[in-house]
Order: structure tokens, then C-alpha cells, then sequence
């Protein structure tokens, strides 16, 4: 294919072709930033929280009653929701994640160090470990005497007493990269606090940069606050019927409460991601929407080109080119004048990456993206001028005789 | 002449249906798109106090220690302030009205055997709130600055909560149950939510309809109730509420005028050299005092998600303005042979301008008509959110004539380069090519 004519015929219409560049760059620009956004938040979305999700039913009590003993409260209750026939495990948490009460403590690996790092603190009763499903990669659960109140009356004390805590995988890499985390000793509080067990995952309550997400502590400190969380793990087909009955079952036997987000923990989490989802799908609709824009906007030119172009299309066919050559010939311009487009789109798209990392926190965007978007658009040049392109290629010869 | 221009105009547009079809569509979603963002974002940066905002002040004093490194940056003050400056600022009264407030919330535990226990959002604020904000009173009226001292039991209700305890007479004198404590109503609001809740923290709480109560301050303190929001403490020793080392309180004050607003500008700086003399403040001096409609800016009311919305909108709205000046060129030149014509027979450019300038507008109108839909059916969307702000999303008259001048300015603009360069067509060369 000759470059020469194709060049010169473009060179007629430079506005025009100037236009539809432009339009495929700030297209190109603007979709390789909001497919990374997608990627971005979608992963966010996906990160495994670490428990049990399908199993899982959580309901938060706050006690009235300001003279009754929690731990007491907390047991009996425990032991009522555990006879709701279908639950096979409960226990009382102060946090979870996506539950937003996060309890965040500085974590240092020596006495009174001052460290940047920090890890929130989940605490629950006995057989915590169990009810949300963690997974234990190394190590052992906690012991029944290792077991002491949180004392939260005294600005949670119970940090300063704890023996042993359970940490996640990224958080033991994070503290001590290479080696088994297993019997060192970290410093939440006050004293040393030996490292007896290794869990996978185990989500934030609230989520922050990506990288410390999963920075979480168990520890076996007892809840002895009048605000609680009840867990329940049962089958996911029994979750609505326990759900249910949770309420009446811890009213019969104390009414003097509040009973707050009776919810599944899927309920939880689409809740937490709610607004990110709404972003996707917009996100998606724009992406959407632009490339079907620009696709028009080819089309549509290519069109008029064609039906202009009729005259000389007849006469290049009379003097032997093939239907082929034609088809090809408007295949090729596109690819030209898409081209042209993409190279300033490309680095319209970093630019427009910096401005939203500067404004919107997004991390930089992958070189892998630009090749990527650059690739879709001239696919994408290449189907919307088939059409037209195919028209041309279907103009006789006859053409040539005939004024326009 | 314009009806002609007008009819020569539809029946082009006729010609090509799809195409125009297609412009009219992707004029229709680019404005549609923008003005549904454009009229959440307005909506939401209107002025919660209309004539009274001001006069309104947020003073900020940061009393924390010096950073610590240089690599990691602390966060920008957030206008808080501890209970001791709070209450230095408060019975100093150099202001014209003034008040410290925090939220909270409290379980409510109704007379009624019928109604279970319920938590209420609600704010502990200091006796000037009401008159300062001009919070409209259905009956009753708040309390004074005796009873903060005092740490009365008196309690203000919004009128949600007013109806959900006493029906829909005001419970003036009667007695509401928090936590374990009795208190007398004195006042019932008239439905006060100012939007966004502008006197609290701001986050992503600060629309819609929140606090249904308030009571003193330092009664809350003294009661033990629960507050929420920010509790920021820094250096050794108790973090209590009443420490000189935890900020959490938010301040208001009322400066009738621009002087008075300087001289507590002055004021400010020179409380905070007075406290360097004690051993605190030890940042260097820089007392600030924000205007309500700066304050709300500076603290980023607008979530970000939504401005990120309006960026996606107009950039949508960027790529099919420049789609229809490319389809209308190219579908103005393809008449090259019609216009040398019509200008050997003696129209003038300004005639073929016009012409094409009219068949534009018209593509515009419609594009408007169709925006208008789409902005209508965009904010109905919005409106499904759950957010605070959901409610809010409602197209006033203005944001409607905006969308259409915006969807009609757009098109013609869109139009104007074609046009031009159509009517600069040089008739002999195109005749002769002919």
C-alpha cells in the first residue's frame, strides 16, 4: 500500500483529520485512566477479608443496664445464641472487618520504641479464632488461661497485660521479612507480647492504603464494655432464619438493651463497598459511553468520506483496482489517522494520571495500559470504518462516468 | 429568511436520520451527564445559612507539639480544639456570639412501654448555638449561659424526634430519658438540617438529616455520655476529655462586621503567644479564622468520589463537543458544491453562515431537550443513593435553564468552526471541479 496518496489525500482534510485525532486522544486519555480506576477498585473490592463471609451473622448489643458486670452479660448471652438451633459456633468481637470500630495500636519490636507502624487490635472472646473461620497457617489458637478482660473502663489497660497475639502473614513479613514470626515478641503496649500464631488474612475494620490493609493483632482480651458484637457462624442457607431469631432470643433475656446491625456479614461488606460500586458502574458507563462516541464520530466521517469520494473511487476502479485495494486503502487511512491520535493520547493519559494522583490518590498508572489502550483504539478505528470502508469497496466502476 | 434557513436545515438533517440521530444522541448524554453532576455539586455547595453565613467564624489554634520528622508530614489541622482553649475562648467573649460543640449519641429511652430503647444522634453544644446559628424554634427557646455553668439537665428536639416521643404537639416542660438521666425540653426545632450539617465535623455524614438533639455541654461531660468524631491526643499523661492535650471540640463564633472579624484575628494571635509563655502551642504562631462557606471548602465537604464524577462528565462531554464539530465539518464541506452555488448566485458568506449556523442550533436544541431528560433521569439515580446527599439532587429552575443555554451555547459553538470554514468555500474552484 502506497503511503504517498493516502498521505496527500488526508493532507485536504486537515482539519477534519486534525479533529478526529484529537478526539481518539482524549478518548485513548481518558479510558486507559478510567479502566485503571476500574482495576483499582475492583481489586480493592476483592480483597478477601479473611473470615468465614458466607457463614457469618453479626448483631451489636449495647447494654443499658449501667451497674450489670459485661463479662457476665456477654456469657450468657453467648450461651443462648449458641442453643439457636443451626449455629455451630459464636463468640463476642470489638471489632471486624468493615465494622469501622478500629482500635489501632503503634507496634514496635522493641521497649518504647517509637515506630510508624501500626496494627489494629481484634479481641474477642474464646473460640473467636474458630467462629470467624480465620486459617491458621503456623502456630496454635490461644489457650483458655491466656484469656484476660480488655479493661476498658481504664483506657483498655488489658494491652499492657496481654501474653500472647495471634498476627496476620503480612503484618509478620512486615515486622520480620524472611523469618517465622513464631515466639518473637512485639510491643503494642506497655510489655512484651510473644507472637504464638500466624493467620492468613484478616481485614481492617476500615481500609486504608493498600499495603496495610491487612496489618491486624488478635489478642485473647475479653470484650467488658456494654457495647458489643455478637458473631454466629451457621450454614449460608440458615443465615436468614438466625437471623431472625437473634433479637428475640437476646431480649427474652435481658430487654434492657439496644440491638444495632442484626446483618449477615455479606450484608457487611456490600454495604462497606457500596459507593465503590456505584463508581464502577459509572466508571464502566463512561468508558463505555466514550468509546461509542468516537466509534460514531469514525463512522460517521468515514461515511461522508465515502459518499464523497465516490467519483474517484469509480474512477480507481475502471482503471483496475480491486474491491480489495479500496476496502484496504480506508482501512489503512484509519489506521493512519487513529494513530496520529494515539501517540499525544498516550501522553495526554500519564498527564491526566498525575493530575488524578496529585488529586485523587490513584497510584501511577502501569506502562502496560498505554500499549493496551493503543491496541483497543485502533481495533476499535479498524470495526467502526469497516462498515463505510465496505460500501466504498462496493461502488462499481461505473462511477467514473457519472458526475456526483 | 430564518424560517427558510430553518426548513433548508431539518431537511438536511433528514438526509442523513441515523447520523443526525447519533450527533443529537451523543450531545444529549454529554449534557445530560454534566448537568446531572454539575447540579449535585451545586446543590451541595449551596449556603446551609443564607444571609447569616457571613457573619459565621471558625477559629483554629493548633496547640500540638512540633512534627516529629520531616519525612512524615502531619495531617493539616483540622479546627479542633482542646476542652481548656475552648472554654479560654468561651468566657473570654470576644466575639459577638460564640459556642463550643461536639456530637454525640445516646440511647433514648422513651416513657412509652410501646417503644423499645433507640439510639439518636445529637449535639452537646454551649448556650449560644441557637441564636447564633438562628436555629428556628417551633416553641420554647434554648437555654443560657447560667444553665451551662450549672450543667442543667434541659434538652433542645429537633422535630423528628419531638414527634417520635409527643406526637405532633411541642413537648415543652415534658421529661426525655437519655442514658439514665431525666431531662426537661425546653425548646422544639422547627425541622432544623442545615445542608450540609455544616457546624460538625465534616465527613461523610455531613448531609442529610442528622442531629435530632441538644443539650449542654457540660452536662454531657459531666454525664459521661458518648461522644463521636475525631479524639486526637498527643504526648505522655491521661488523655481525658478535659486534658490541655487532646483536641475534639469544635468553636463557632458570630463577627457582625469585617473589623470585628480582624480584631479576633489579633485576638487569636496574641492567646496563642500568652499560651507559648506557658509552655504550650509550641508551633509557631499562625491563628487562623475561617469563614463558613472557606471552612466547608478548606474541609472538602464534597466527597471526592463526586467531583471525580463531574471531571468524568465534562471530559465525556469534551470528547462528543469535538465529535459534532468533526461530523459537522465534514458534513458542511460535503456541501461545498451547494454552497459555491447558492454564492455565485449571490448569497453572502454571512448568509451560508447563518444557514449553517441555524442547522447547528437546531442539532443543539434538540440535543438539549434530550440532555434535560437524561440530567432528570441521571439525578433520579442519584437519588437512589443512599447517601445524605441523595435527597438533595433536585433540579431547581435555574440549574434548568442552565442545562439548556449550556446544551444550545455548546452546539452552536460546536457548530460556529464549521460553518465558518463552510462559508469560507471559494466558489470557483468547487464549480469548476464540479
Amino acid at each position: 500500500m502506497p503511503l504517498r496518496p493516502l498521505l496527500a489525500s488526508l493532507t485536504r482534510h486537515k482539519l477534519t483529520v486534525l479533529l478526529l485525532a484529537l478526539q481518539v486522544g482524549l478518548t485513548c486519555a481518558i479510558v486507559c485512566n478510567v479502566v485503571f480506576m476500574i482495576v483499582n477498585r475492583t481489586a480493592q473490592m476483592r480483597q478477601p477479608s479473611g473470615v468465614a463471609e458466607d457463614e457469618l451473622v453479626t448483631i451489636d448489643s449495647i447494654g443499658l443496664d449501667e451497674g450489670e458486670n459485661p463479662l457476665a452479660r456477654h456469657a450468657a448471652d453467648l450461651a443462648a445464641l449458641r442453643n439457636i438451633p443451626g449455629v455451630t459456633a459464636v463468640a463476642a468481637v470489638d471489632a471486624l472487618p468493615f465494622n469501622g470500630n478500629d482500635w489501632s495500636n503503634g507496634i514496635a519490636t522493641t521497649p518504647n520504641a517509637d515506630t510508624d507502624l501500626t496494627a489494629t487490635a481484634c479481641n474477642g472472646t474464646h473460640g473467636e479464632l474458630g467462629t470467624l473461620g480465620l486459617h491458621l497457617l503456623e502456630g496454635r489458637d490461644f489457650l483458655p488461661d491466656e484469656y484476660l478482660p480488655m479493661d476498658s473502663a481504664h483506657d483498655w489497660a488489658g494491652i499492657n497485660h496481654v501474653p500472647v497475639t495471634i498476627i496476620t502473614q503480612a503484618l509478620a513479613e512486615r515486622l520480620f521479612p524472611g523469618q517465622s514470626a513464631l515466639g518473637k515478641v512485639i510491643y503494642p503496649g506497655d510489655n512484651p507480647v510473644r507472637i504464638v500464631g500466624v493467620v492468613d488474612h484478616l481485614l481492617r475494620p476500615h481500609l486504608r492504603e493498600a499495603a496495610s490493609n491487612d496489618y491486624s493483632t488478635l489478642f485473647p482480651m475479653l470484650p467488658d464494655s456494654n457495647d458489643v458484637t455478637y458473631v454466629l457462624r451457621t450454614a449460608p442457607q440458615e443465615r436468614e432464619r438466625v437471623l431472625k431469631q437473634i433479637a428475640d432470643v437476646l431480649n427474652q433475656l435481658d430487654g434492657n438493651r439496644i440491638l444495632r446491625q442484626a446483618q449477615t456479614f455479606s450484608q457487611l461488606r456490600a454495604d462497606f463497598f457500596r459507593r465503590n460500586r456505584t463508581m464502577i458502574g459509572l466508571l464502566l458507563a463512561a468508558a463505555a459511553g466514550l468509546l461509542f462516541v468516537t466509534a460514531l464520530g469514525i463512522a460517521g466521517l468515514a461515511s461522508f468520506w465515502v459518499q464523497q469520494r465516490r467519483r474517484s473511487i469509480g474512477i480507481r476502479r475502471a482503471i483496475g483496482a480491486t474491491r480489495n485495494d479500496i476496502l484496504c486503502y480506508f482501512q489503512a487511512e484509519n489506521f493512519l489517522i487513529v494513530g496520529g491520535g494515539i501517540v499525544p493520547g498516550m501522553l495526554l493519559a500519564y498527564a491526566l494520571n498525575l493530575w488524578l494522583m496529585t488529586h485523587y490518590e490513584l497510584p501511577r498508572l502501569p506502562f502496560l495500559y498505554l500499549p493496551i489502550g493503543a491496541a483497543l483504539l485502533w481495533l476499535l478505528g479498524q470495526c467502526a470504518v469497516l462498515g463505510p470502508a465496505l460500501r466504498a469497496a462496493a461502488v462499481p466502476p461505473v462511477m467514473a462516468t457519472r458526475a456526483d | 429568511m430564518f424560517g427558510y434557513y430553518f426548513a433548508l436545515a431539518l431537511r438536511s438533517l433528514k438526509r442523513s436520520k441515523v447520523l443526525t440521530a447519533l450527533m443529537i444522541l451523543a450531545i444529549g448524554l454529554g449534557i445530560g451527564a454534566s448537568m446531572t453532576m454539575i447540579t449535585v455539586l451545586h446543590v451541595m455547595s449551596g449556603d446551609p445559612l443564607p444571609g447569616h453565613s457571613a457573619q459565621l467564624f471558625v477559629p483554629q489554634l493548633d496547640a500540638r507539639p512540633l512534627e516529629r520528622s520531616k519525612t512524615t508530614k502531619d495531617s493539616a489541622p483540622n479546627g479542633n480544639l482542646t476542652w481548656p482553649d475552648a472554654m479560654n475562648l468561651l468566657r473570654t467573649h470576644r466575639a459577638d456570639r460564640q459556642a463550643a460543640m461536639v456530637a454525640g449519641s445516646v440511647p433514648i429511652r422513651p416513657a412509652q412501654a410501646s417503644l423499645r430503647p433507640f439510639f439518636q444522634p445529637g449535639h452537646y453544644v454551649t448556650a449560644d448555638f441557637f441564636s447564633m446559628f438562628d436555629a428556628p424554634f417551633r416553641a420554647g427557646g434554648g437555654w443560657t449561659a447560667e444553665d451551662d455553668e450549672q450543667r442543667a439537665r434541659v434538652i433542645v428536639l429537633n422535630a423528628e424526634l419531638n414527634r417520635k416521643l409527643f406526637g405532633d404537639t411541642p413537648g415543652i416542660g415534658r421529661t426525655v430519658r437519655l442514658k439514665n438521666t431525666d431531662f426537661r425540653v425546653v425548646g422544639v426545632l422547627d425541622e432544623w438540617y442545615p445542608q450540609p450539617t455544616f457546624y460538625a465535623q465534616v465527613n461523610d455524614r455531613s448531609f442529610g438529616k442528622t442531629d435530632q438533639f441538644f443539650l449542654p455541654l457540660q452536662t454531657a461531660l459531666e454525664l459521661q455520655f458518648d461522644f463521636s468524631g475525631n479524639f486526637m491526643c498527643w504526648g505522655n499523661g491521661a488523655g481525658g476529655r478535659t486534658s490541655d492535650h487532646c483536641t475534639w471540640l469544635q468553636f463557632w463564633v458570630q463577627l457582625d462586621n469585617p473589623a470585628k472579624a480582624h480584631a479576633y484575628q489579633d485576638f487569636l494571635g496574641d492567646y496563642w503567644r500568652e499560651q507559648q509563655t506557658h509552655g504550650r502551642f509550641p508551633r509557631p504562631v499562625n491563628a487562623q479564622l475561617y469563614g463558613l462557606m472557606d471552612w466547608l471548602t478548606k474541609q472538602q465537604v464534597i466527597p471526592s468520589d463526586l467531583r471525580l464524577q463531574l471531571w468524568l462528565a465534562l471530559g465525556f462531554l469534551g470528547v462528543c463537543m469535538v465529535n459534532i464539530v468533526g461530523l459537522l465539518l465534514a458534513k458542511f464541506l460535503r456541501r461545498s458544491g451547494e454552497v459555491s452555488v447558492r454564492r455565485a448566485l449571490g448569497a453572502q458568506r454571512r448568509d451560508i453562515f447563518l444557514q449553517f449556523g441555524i442547522e447547528s442550533a437546531v442539532i443543539g436544541v434538540a440535543g438539549g431537550v434530550l440532555g434535560l431528560v437524561i440530567a432528570e433521569l441521571g439525578l433520579w439515580s442519584v437519588r437512589q443513593r443512599p447517601d445524605g446527599y441523595a435527597q438533595l439532587a433536585q433540579m431547581d429552575a435555574a440549574m434548568l435553564l442552565g442545562t439548556f443555554m449550556l446544551a444550545v451555547f455548546a452546539s452552536v459553538l460546536a457548530g460556529l468552526l464549521p460553518a465558518w470554514r463552510a462559508c469560507r468555500v471559494t466558489p470557483a474552484l468547487q464549480l469548476k471541479t464540479q
